[in-house]
């Protein structure tokens, strides 16, 4: 088949466009973020700025900022929440794919029917607030430690594929099961743990619903959540108008808001390789089997 | 192994298994109390909710029944009609859009003849599904923002009329739809160029040696192929119309009250009943109503679906 003909390259053309579309807008807050407050005024965002600055990630990066909590929290948060999630998980997946357990089925079923019938936000809202899962960090990790029990189906049907003689003879040696999972299963698994922990990290990096519902105090705002509420002018002026204060120039509005959305994105590109390999793969193959 | 096994009751199954139990329990008892526990919080849609009583006896026995009236206070509203009335609009729109787009996009990743400009794009356009709301809530403000934004100066450059994009109800589907398929197409593209994958190359080359043109094995070949999946990814979402992307309309509209009127869905006014109002009935009430239609929509869709298209329905 020829390789350039009028059809390859309209199609070429229309993949671009839309690829184009996907990252330019993404482009502008970047270059904005860069930009120069006084170059904002004067002709509004542009991907061209006149005058070039960093003052924004500066005035981030202070010590006590703010944003610095957030994004620390974030991290503390997608850290502990992802090892938390991938091992529940995996110790679950391991009873469910176990195929001496003569029940696996019927637990299998009572993780399945909350994924098509669930209770909702009103519930789910007071039962937090019951356990004291409200106001602290606590209330920002476990609520969602098991929020997609589709992973969980991801992880036994990767581990129902692992031959039962290694179970078999590793019992014959005098394991049991705690250390067979954790010595050789999970080992074994490492592919779809590694899909299933970005699954989880990119869901408890990108979580501000938990901040939303459970968080009251200020300084315990996860990133995306401190994000949102940056997003009215007035609270930022106030707390910026403080932080110049004492350097005694114009507030740098504008660019520290795409900057501060610019930082929240840096995890994910950073990521990026691994969630091409992984993240992708797990997804065709939750579709295609689910 | 497995078949040697006595028939045994539960009990003696985890007495025999009893560290692989074991193990799973976390996992069990994270089930038991937030997904099981909480359906028993679904009786307070017909009850006034007090905050001391919140265990479920106390829930059951002191807290005031009122019957219906949490439902009545939520249908006498105009709200009702216009948070429900919202929600299916936009799904619509999203779903029709959404699939379009998508399916779209897969034939065309297949056609292309250059596997690394394939896999560029399609990192690119896979961009957008990794980051939150919030974040695209900001690229859309360095887009209309109503001081600095590039549309709205560009508009002004070509001596358009000024528009506040903030403040005008009528112009937000239309956003919503673009930056919603924009944000997922690349991702469910992925379904489909899978499915596509899954074909068997010897119906293409059949095909091909009939003297079908590209274009009529895309049309004609492929896209029936792939139809079943198509279908069955509708009908997730069709299952889904009652639910609203909350993350999405509350990271771009917020508490912005002058673009309620087209972008207000249920899950947000159940948010406010909830967390501005401080009312977990009323808020209960309108979520059982949502989880009620919101069934009958999945049994129903997938009847339908079963009649006509058989290969397509769920189950």
């Amino acid at each position: 088949m020829k390789k350039y003909s009028l059809p390859n390259f309209l199609i070429s053309a229309a993949v671009f466009l839309y690829s184009a579309a996907c990252l330019l807008p993404f482009l502008l807050t970047l270059a904005v973020s860069f930009s120069d407050e006084s170059s904002i005024m004067r002709n509004g965002y542009s991907f061209l700025p006149d005058k070039l600055s960093l003052y924004a990630y500066r005035l981030m990066f202070q010590g006590g900022s703010k944003v610095m909590n957030g994004y620390l929290i974030s991290i503390a948060v997608t850290l502990a929440g992802t090892l938390g999630a991938l091992l529940i998980t995996g110790m679950a997946a391991y009873m469910l794919a176990n195929k001496m357990v003569k029940y696996r089925n019927l637990f299998g079923l009572i993780f399945f029917i909350p994924m098509v019938f669930s209770a909702g936000t009103v519930p789910w809202y007071l039962i937090n607030r019951r356990l004291g899962l409200y106001d602290n960090i606590a209330a920002l990790i476990i609520p969602s430690l098991l929020f997609n029990p589709f992973n969980l189906f991801l992880v036994r049907n990767f581990m129902s594929g692992i031959p039962d003689s290694l179970r078999e003879s590793a019992t014959i040696d005098g394991a049991h099961d705690m250390t067979i999972a954790f010595r050789i299963y999970f080992p074994l698994s490492m592919p779809v743990l590694a899909t299933v922990g970005l699954f989880y990290g990119l869901a408890y990096w990108n979580d501000w619903w938990n901040a939303i519902m459970l968080i009251d105090s200020q300084d315990m705002y996860p990133i995306q959540y401190l994000l949102l509420q940056l997003q009215s002018q007035l609270s930022m002026l106030r707390d910026l108008q403080y932080m110049a204060g004492a350097i005694g120039v114009t507030p740098p509005t504008e660019s520290l808001k795409m900057a501060t959305a610019v930082i929240t994105i840096g995890p994910i590109i950073m990521l990026y390789p691994f969630l091409q390999r992984y993240y992708v793969k797990g997804l065709i193959v939750g579709s295609v089997k689910g | 192994m497995a078949a040697k096994q006595k028939r045994g009751s539960l009990l003696s199954d985890i007495a025999r298994n009893r560290f692989s139990y074991l193990i799973a329990l976390p996992a069990l008892v994270y089930v038991a109390i937030f997904s099981y526990s909480a359906y028993s919080y679904m009786i307070i849609a017909f009850q006034k909710y007090d905050y001391r009583h919140s265990g479920f006896l106390a829930m059951l026995t002191r807290n005031k029944w009122v019957g219906l009236e949490n439902f009545r206070f939520f249908f006498a509203s105009r709200n009702a009609l216009q948070v429900t009335r919202n929600t299916l609009y936009l799904n619509f729109l999203f779903i029709v859009v959404g699939t379009f787009v998508s399916v779209l996009l897969a034939l065309m990743l297949n056609e292309l003849r250059c596997a690394r400009f394939a896999k560029s794009a399609q990192a690119v356009m896979l961009f957008p599904s990794y980051i939150s709301w919030i974040v695209i809530s900001y690229i859309l403000l360095s887009l209309f923002s109503n001081e600095y934004g590039i549309v709205v100066k560009l508009m002004g450059r070509l001596g358009m009329e000024h528009v506040n994009w903030y403040t005008s109800a009528d112009r937000w589907p239309a956003i919503l739809v673009i930056v919603k398929t924009l944000k997922n197409s690349g991702m469910n593209s992925i379904i489909f160029l899978a499915a596509i994958a899954g074909i068997d190359t010897t119906i293409n080359e059949s095909a091909r040696i009939d003297g079908a043109s590209r274009f009529q094995i895309a049309t004609r070949v492929t896209l029936p192929l792939i139809m079943p999946t198509v279908m069955i990814m509708t009908l997730l979402s069709v299952g889904r119309i009652m639910y609203g992307d909350f993350g999405m309309i509350y990271a771009f509209v917020g508490d912005n009250g002058t673009l309620y009127r087209t972008t207000d869905i249920i899950d947000t006014y159940l948010f406010r009943a909830l967390r501005r109002v401080g009312d977990p009935a009323q808020a209960m009430a309108i979520g059982m109503f949502q989880s009620v239609i919101g069934f009958v929509m999945v049994c129903g869709s997938n009847a339908i679906v079963r009649r006509f298209y058989p290969e397509g329905a769920l189950y």
